[in-house]
């Protein structure tokens, strides 16, 4: 199914403006995140899709040709996984699963036979006549996830799936739940504030900051060319290069950067990871700080920019705090984007 | 658990309490029990009262099981409703509802009597049929039950669990059936213990409402303590005893379970 | 259905019935207080009258007394209940909560058995020892059905207490004593102001225990009853019956806003 949302936006009773107009389209079996920090509107948008939330009028969500802006909630055969889950404690894992089958009248046996497939699907099966209640973290997730899919959605819709797990446990189902939503071939949105889920399991990310939609593209896309200052801090963590732009270079307090030809009145931004360690370097710095982290070195360095600039060093040994260093940014790693307006 | 002079003081006190409190207690139950309580126990032990309190208040204490039964049907159809509309719209307007209809426990049953008695009591029909008690119950018991839901329908989800219902097919009335209902079983049951033991017991209110011929339980206790000998007073005492005793522990039990599932 | 509609449905029953038992009734309690030769101005005769001052000072009194000590007897075992584990606690708790579904005939005739003609002191004492009757009958009746509500009131704050902040006093240095006076006390201090309050209420308002002992004694619910029955005096047992009801009703209100407690009146 291909979701399209034309014009969608919601106001609230007293004013606030949720999301402001959004067009939007997911393709056939396309998985897409939304991405964004709290409040940014992408649990909205989501809501709305789902049909819980009525928004402004002008608002047009239509699945394939047919228009379901204003289709109630219950005929709408969306599949939705809640941030909390809610299972619903008065019945078994079979029973939560059966549920949107048996409000559809399904006869019976066919009802255990979808449940059983399921079951089977979202390996669940040992668990089939448990409590809900006595589920762990990692099951009651993956009975949201088969309850949802058992009436056979013709979308499926995700609100933060993975916050109400550990950290621990998050990272590992992570790949499962990628895994699982590829092995549905479903059409899907998922809600998410953390960028890491967001790049591991969508084909698409939608970018979103207070009520608006910032850029929309593959992962890869989104990483190396954001549109905007705010997707390049937020898919990872670009860190400003204040400094002024003169005669075709960036002159910081650590040194002198060149940039390409005819660029004015731009912010420039840098990832941790294109900061170079390099005695031939053009800049230079001071070393604040030093975090060994397994695979590599997090250096803190003061005096390039007005704050602390943070390089990824990959080598087996790291200069101390206190040494001075030498540093390089080749010219392609620089994300050089128009002065942010607002 | 050490012994030390505070301590002994305050078990002393918790003592002396629940002497206070049980000893008359026990009393009504001997005295009840006893051939003649003036002579004392040595006079022997007898069921004769219990026997005659049957024969001069069976219809009491039938209609106050009727009564508790009735109210209790009452209570669950307009309470259980009521919470969870109060449940899904917490604003200003549920709270003044709630704090309205809760008005029955702290204004006096006896303001309250004359207040029904001051605009029904002129219709015949009404004010001699036992529906006219029935009312004043209802309206005592009512504010236990509707708070009794709503405590444990403010504590779920209710929200995202409607919600996800909703997703998955379920009418409006069928979330209520299936969804609602289901989960507020813990409150509905302790308010429905808390109805019917309130209701047996009820007196404040029955005692202006009532007519000679619909006494209640406890209309009938008063109408006993004040024209029978004391062995009959006492053993109908008992029998109340011996109907409220097991309700108000099975209230208190189900009251706890609400409660923990509440927090 | 529409949801809107689903729960205008849900409260229709209840708005119903409020409306025409509750509502209703309030207001035509209130209009019958002025339907006596003196219309509105009764409540000034209340207030002119001294059977009647009497009888509100002697009410407010005796609930006073009542709130008192029922609050120092239940806050001593409750506490005690509370922080101990023994043999026989369960079974002390239940004496304790038990005559909370008592109907307040049924602990006036307690009363009589304690303090009547045939009652236990009389018998066992030398001497006359009746006191059902009187003024202290009451009292301890009211005390009767008041230690339950404090008791469990009490119990449910003492729960609620962080065990870290007596740990904490008790690691600076405070003897146990101190620690109840500076630490427990003044953590129950709002559930111990509604608790008390919901005391006064109850035994401002209670009818059959002052019914079935009260024949001689003027409290107020005895004094409305009689205006209503005897002297079919309808303004005011309505005047006297507005006014005890607005005065436990604004009690109750600001118990609640102190501890958020939810306790019938009752007795």
């Amino acid at each position: 199914m291909t979701l399209t949302i034309r014009n969608a936006s919601k106001t609230y009773p007293d004013g606030t403006r949720a999301l402001l107009p959004t067009d939007l389209t997911v393709g056939e079996g396309e998985i897409l995140s939304l991405l964004g920090p709290s409040g940014c509107g992408k649990t909205t948008l989501l809501r709305i899709i789902a049909g819980l939330e009525t928004p402004d009028a002008g608002t047009q969500v239509r699945f394939d040709d047919e228009d379901v802006t204003r289709l109630a909630v219950e005929r709408r055969n969306v599949g939705m996984v809640f941030q909390s889950y809610a299972l619903f404690p008065n019945m078994s894992v079979r029973a939560n699963i059966g549920y949107g089958l048996k409000v559809r009248k399904v006869p019976r046996a066919e009802r255990e036979q979808r449940v059983d497939e399921v079951l089977a699907l979202c390996r669940l099966g040992d668990y089939a006549e448990r409590a809900v209640t006595a589920l762990s973290g990692g099951q009651r997730q993956r009975v949201a996830l088969a309850r949802a899919m058992a009436p056979r959605p013709r979308i499926l819709l995700l609100d933060e799936p993975l916050s109400a797990l550990d950290a621990a446990l998050r990272d590992s189902l992570r790949d499962e739940l990628a895994a699982m939503l590829r092995q549905f071939r479903i059409t899907a949105v998922f809600v998410t504030h953390d960028q890491a889920e967001a790049l591991a399991i969508a084909d698409r990310i939608a970018v979103m900051s207070q009520g608006v939609m910032q850029q929309v593209g593959r992962p890869e896309e989104l990483y190396r060319e954001p549109v905007s200052s705010f997707v390049a801090r937020f898919i990872g963590n670009a860190m400003p290069l204040p400094g002024t732009i003169a005669d075709g270079h960036l002159i910081l307090p650590g040194g002198r950067l060149p940039l390409a030809a005819g660029t004015s009145d731009a912010e420039v931004f840098v990832r941790a990871e294109d900061v170079h360690l390099d005695e031939a370097g053009p800049l230079s710095g001071t070393v604040e700080t030093v975090a060994f982290s397994g695979g590599h070195y997090r250096i803190g360095l003061a005096g390039v920019t007005g704050e602390t600039l943070f390089a990824t060093h990959p080598g087996r040994q790291a200069p101390r705090p206190g040494d001075s260093v030498r540093l390089r940014i080749d010219a392609g790693d620089l994300l050089v984007l128009p002065q942010d307006r607002s | 658990m050490r012994l030390t002079l505070p301590r002994l003081l305050q078990l002393a006190v918790t003592l002396l309490t629940a002497a206070f409190l049980i000893v008359p207690a026990i009393q009504s139950i001997l005295a009840g029990l006893t051939v003649n309580y003036f002579r004392g126990l040595s006079s022997g032990f007898t069921l004769r009262w219990v026997g005659e309190v049957w024969r001069l208040y069976a219809d009491s204490i039938l209609l106050s099981m009727g009564l508790a039964v009735a109210c209790l049907g009452v209570t669950l159809v307009i309470g259980v409703p009521a919470a969870y509309a109060l449940a899904k719209n917490p604003g200003r307007l549920s709270r003044i509802l709630e704090e309205f209809i809760s008005l029955p426990l702290a204004v006096p049953g006896l303001a309250l009597a004359l207040a029904l008695l001051q605009l029904y009591g002129s219709m015949t029909g009404f004010r001699t049929s036992w529906t006219f008690i029935l009312v004043g119950h209802v309206l005592y018991t009512l504010p236990f039950m509707v708070r009794s839901v709503l405590a444990v329908l403010m504590a779920m989800d209710l929200k995202s669990l409607e919600e996800s219902a909703a997703t998955l097919g379920a009418s409006t009335v069928t979330r209520f059936r299936t969804i609602v209902v289901p989960n507020a079983m813990p409150g509905i049951l302790a308010g429905a213990l808390t109805v019917v033991t309130l209701s047996i017991g009820e007196f404040n209110l029955t005692w202006m409402l009532h007519t000679p011929y619909l006494k209640t339980l406890p209309v009938g206790l008063a109408d006993s303590y004040a024209s029978m000998r004391l062995e009959i007073a006492s053993a109908y005492t008992l029998v109340f005893f011996v109907m409220i005793v097991p309700l108000l522990m099975a209230m208190q039990w189900a009251t706890d379970r609400a409660q923990r599932i509440s927090r | 259905m529409a949801n809107r509609t689903f729960i205008g449905l849900c409260l229709l029953p209840l708005a119903v019935f409020s409306l025409a038992f509750l509502a209703l009734p309030l207001v035509r309690l209130v209009m019958a207080s002025s339907e006596g030769t003196e219309g509105w101005g009764i409540y000034l005769q209340i207030l002119q009258t001294p059977r009647y001052l009497q009888t509100l000072l002697q009410t407010v009194l005796v609930s006073l007394a009542v709130s008192v000590v029922a609050l120092a007897i239940s806050t001593t075992a409750g506490l005690f209940l509370a922080r101990n584990r023994f043999p026989g606690r369960g079974a002390l708790l239940s004496v304790l909560t038990l005559p909370l579904a008592f109907p307040g005939v049924v602990v006036g005739f307690l009363i009589i058995l304690l303090g009547g003609r045939q009652g236990l002191f009389n018998t066992l004492l030398p001497g006359h020892v009746v006191f059902a009757y009187s003024l202290l009958g009451l009292f301890l009746g009211y005390l009767y059905f008041s230690i339950p509500r404090v008791l469990l009131t009490v119990m449910a704050a003492t729960e609620k207490l962080d065990p870290a902040l007596e740990e904490a006093a008790r690691t600076l240095g405070a003897s146990p004593y101190r620690v109840v006076f500076d630490v427990i006390l003044p953590g129950l201090a709002p559930s111990l102001v509604a608790a008390g309050a919901i005391a006064f209420a109850t035994a401002m308002g209670a009818f059959g225990t002052a019914f079935t002992l009260a024949t001689d004694i003027d409290v107020l619910p005895m004094v409305i009853y009689t205006e209503f029955t005897l002297s079919a005096n309808i303004a005011m047992a309505a005047a006297l019956s507005v006014l005890l009801g607005l005065a436990t009703w604004v009690l109750l209100l600001l118990a609640r806003s102190f501890a958020g407690a939810t306790v019938a009146a009752g007795g």
